[in-house]
């Protein structure tokens, strides 16, 4: 009794303290549902078309997705996915979307620089030509590549979905330096900032000025352009790209686990069998 | 291997092989095997860590032929396999949670061990062998974790080959021999991938010597009782290929769970932000299996003190069959020793816990009670010092004087003789000799 009561007094001791983490921290992110959550999540087609093109209309301005080609956009589980044409360069959206761009090609012949129309086995061109270029434009601050944003932080989805509608007006006595912006959900420390009283603030400065605005994305399928829509389907794109198997990935996953399952019992039961005249 | 061989040669080309190369014979035996009959889940676990070690194997391989190992390419190589090489997803997640599994399964092995006495004569050598695999597996997993070249990849390389900067005179041409330079790059990824490749090989080099050390005095049991008679034990085929069989099939659906459903819940989100030598990260943590290890290098202020407490902490289970003075292998008969082993289970725990933390946040949030020496003592670096002592006091202190002053309960006959009657259909007691001691 003595020698249980220990052992849990003392785990009870080491599992108390998990909560002190968020005291210091940025705020919780804003928990949004997603079609893609869970083991039989999916991606909403018509969501990630929406959110490439919140992506392609705003995002893309500044940050790169330089893992992405344009025949990804038309793979299976991707925005742009049609039965008809399961190999994506046939895609005529695919096509149409790598026309709109001119990218850098070598002259074979002359070795010159050259502009060629891009086609869907080309990587999405970066906004900028290098890193200096990046941060030039953008105040010194460099935005990230979004190849793999959502697998890059913690709670990744909710943690961008939070960040991009949780833009707000500083609290009085906060001083937010030129060209920062305050965001509660941003990781960071703004003590040195703060002149107010009681608490300094949760959150931190963020280079992006907020990039969303109402309207600012006319959708084709009719939806209402709202902060919170094209937050919620640029999320929905960016976590596609981060993990385009994702969906295949989880139905191989439903069967696998069928699969063990049945071998589990069978093998269970032969074990049964075997042993049965065994005493042990 | 120890005992006779009942294998006959049924066939001509058989007995012709047999007295050239009794390679059949040689398998027959393995099958054979005498094994005693008791051994329950626990001992499940080397047939579940010899399946981890193919896995890692088969799939390295994979992954082998599609990453490029160099510091421009190496991070884009892995989404690459990911993105574009058919089932790629499934063999690199396979690959990295295949890490963790490995050593939740040799965490469990190990346990098992201390707890059963399986070390004790004439094991001695079987567990030392465990201990170089579990050797060659830390250094193995932490070179692979850099292959990514994520930001933890990098950062984590960098504290780790630092910790060799701390021995004195040598210390700081070690870390240059080992960066192959003057800081962590391009030719640390690469000789890293070398061994990354090389030490699988070794481990199941090791591993065929840790079998062969096992089939010279056979398996322990959960009774820690030697085998006396035919009647305590069954052949290893069938009965323990389907019960590890069935065990494996149970541990490949936790192991699938995680690939499938929640590949990236083991790992750090950071180490998908390419590495950057001029960002270091906020917190620089390593892969869970290191985190106690992690919390007693940090417990420690002088820096070759924490290094030398760290690689002690392994040391010590290399001498531990000459520290445990006890006779009785099984802690079944061993109640007081059982109440030791309870709590350094749990010392390991809070160490790991306390590794994943920050030195300075408190155990009881909210409180600050009074400095002691250089921290609050209500702090994470505070509660691994206590853990860390306990420890090596477990190892040192408690098992050499335990063994000597602790009375244990009876042990009973033979394997068979507690079986025969199961407490639940006998008085208690009857069948246990007398007390056995020394």
């Amino acid at each position: 009794m003595l020698r249980k009561g220990l052992i849990l007094a003392a785990f009870g001791l080491a599992f108390v303290a998990g909560p002190a983490f968020a005291s210091a921290g940025p705020k919780e992110p804003r928990q949004a549902s997603w079609s893609f959550e869970g083991p039989f999540g999916k991606f909403d087609q018509a969501q990630v078309q929406r959110g490439y093109k919140v992506y392609r209309e705003v995002c893309a301005a500044c940050h790169s997705m330089s893992l992405l080609s344009f025949r990804n956009l038309g793979q299976k589980s991707g925005p742009f996915y049609d039965d008809k044409y399961p190999n994506p360069n046939d895609n005529p959206y695919v096509k149409s979307i790598a026309k709109d761009y001119q990218v850098n090609d070598i002259d074979s012949e002359t070795g010159d620089v050259v502009q060629r129309t891009a086609t869907s086995a080309d990587t999405f061109p970066s906004p900028f030509a290098n890193e200096a270029a990046a941060r030039a434009s953008n105040g010194g601050a460099l935005p990230p590549d979004l190849s793999v944003m959502i697998k890059a932080r913690p709670q990744g989805a909710q943690y961008v979905y939070s960040i991009l509608t949780g833009y707000q007006a500083p609290p009085a006595g906060l001083e937010v330096p030129p060209n920062q912006y305050y965001n509660p959900y941003m990781p960071g420390d703004v003590s040195a900032f703060y002149k107010g009283k009681g608490h300094v603030p949760v959150g931190g400065f963020i280079a992006m000025a907020p990039p969303l605005e109402t309207d600012k994305v006319t959708f084709d399928d009719g939806t209402k352009s709202t902060v919170d829509q094209q937050a919620k389907d640029v999320v929905a794109f960016l976590a596609w790209a981060s993990e385009p198997k994702q969906t295949e990935r989880k139905q191989f996953g439903v069967a696998a686990m069928i699969y063990l399952l049945i071998f589990a019992g069978l093998l269970w039961v032969s074990y049964r069998r075997i042993w049965r005249n065994v005493a042990h | 291997m120890s005992g006779h061989s009942s294998y006959e040669p049924k066939t001509g080309i058989e007995r012709w092989l047999d007295t050239r190369l009794p390679i059949v014979r040689f398998g027959a035996d393995l099958l054979d095997f005498p094994t005693p009959k008791n051994l329950n889940y626990w001992w499940t676990f080397g047939g579940i860590l010899a399946m981890c070690l193919g896995i890692q194997i088969v799939t390295g391989i994979v992954l082998a032929m599609h990453y490029v190992p160099h510091v421009d390419y190496a991070f884009n190589s892995v989404e690459r396999i990911m993105r574009d090489v058919n089932f790629g997803w499934l063999v690199r997640y396979m690959h990295a949670n295949g890490a963790s599994m490995f050593f939740i399964a040799v965490y469990i092995h190990m346990f098992r061990g201390l707890y059963y006495g399986s070390y004790k004569a004439p094991r001695e050598i079987l567990w030392i062998l465990g201990c170089v695999i579990y050797l060659l597996m830390m250094a193995t997993a932490f070179m692979g974790y850099v292959l990514p070249w994520g930001q933890m990849s990098f950062h984590g390389a960098v504290v780790i080959t630092n910790l060799f900067g701390a021995l004195p005179i040598v210390g700081e041409s070690i870390t240059t021999w080992l960066w192959g330079g003057f800081a962590v790059d391009n030719a640390t990824l690469n000789r890293f991938f070398s061994l990354h490749f090389l030490l699988p090989f070794m481990i199941a080099g090791v591993v065929i010597l840790h079998i062969w050390a096992l089939h010279v005095p056979g398996n322990n049991n959960p009774t820690g009782v030697n085998v006396k008679s035919k009647e305590d034990t069954v052949p290893f085929h069938p009965y323990y290929t389907v019960k590890d069989g069935f065990a494996i099939s149970l541990f490949l659906l936790m192991f699938a769970t995680f690939v499938f459903f929640q590949p990236n819940a083991l790992g750090d989100a950071v180490n998908y932000v390419p590495a950057n030598p001029l960002v270091t990260p906020a917190h620089i943590v390593p892969e869970w299996y290191f985190l106690p290890f992690y919390a007693i290098l940090r417990a420690v202020p002088d820096k070759l003190m924490g290094v030398l407490l760290m690689f002690g902490a392994i040391a010590m289970l290399f001498v531990l069959p000459w520290l445990d003075t006890s006779k009785v292998r099984s802690m079944r008969y061993r109640p007081t020793a059982k109440l030791y082993f309870g709590l350094f289970v749990l010392a390991c725990l809070i160490l790991g816990y306390c590794g994943g933390r920050l030195p300075d946040d408190p155990v009881i949030p909210g409180i600050s009670t009074f400095q002691l020496l250089d921290a609050d003592l209500n702090s994470m670096v505070w509660l691994s010092r206590v853990a860390t002592a306990y420890y090596f006091g477990y190892f040192v202190v408690i098992l050499p004087i335990l063994g000597l002053t602790e009375t244990p309960l009876p042990q009973p006959e033979s394997i068979s003789a507690p079986v025969l009657s199961h407490p639940a259909n006998a008085p208690a007691g009857a069948a246990a000799s007398p007390e056995k001691r020394g």
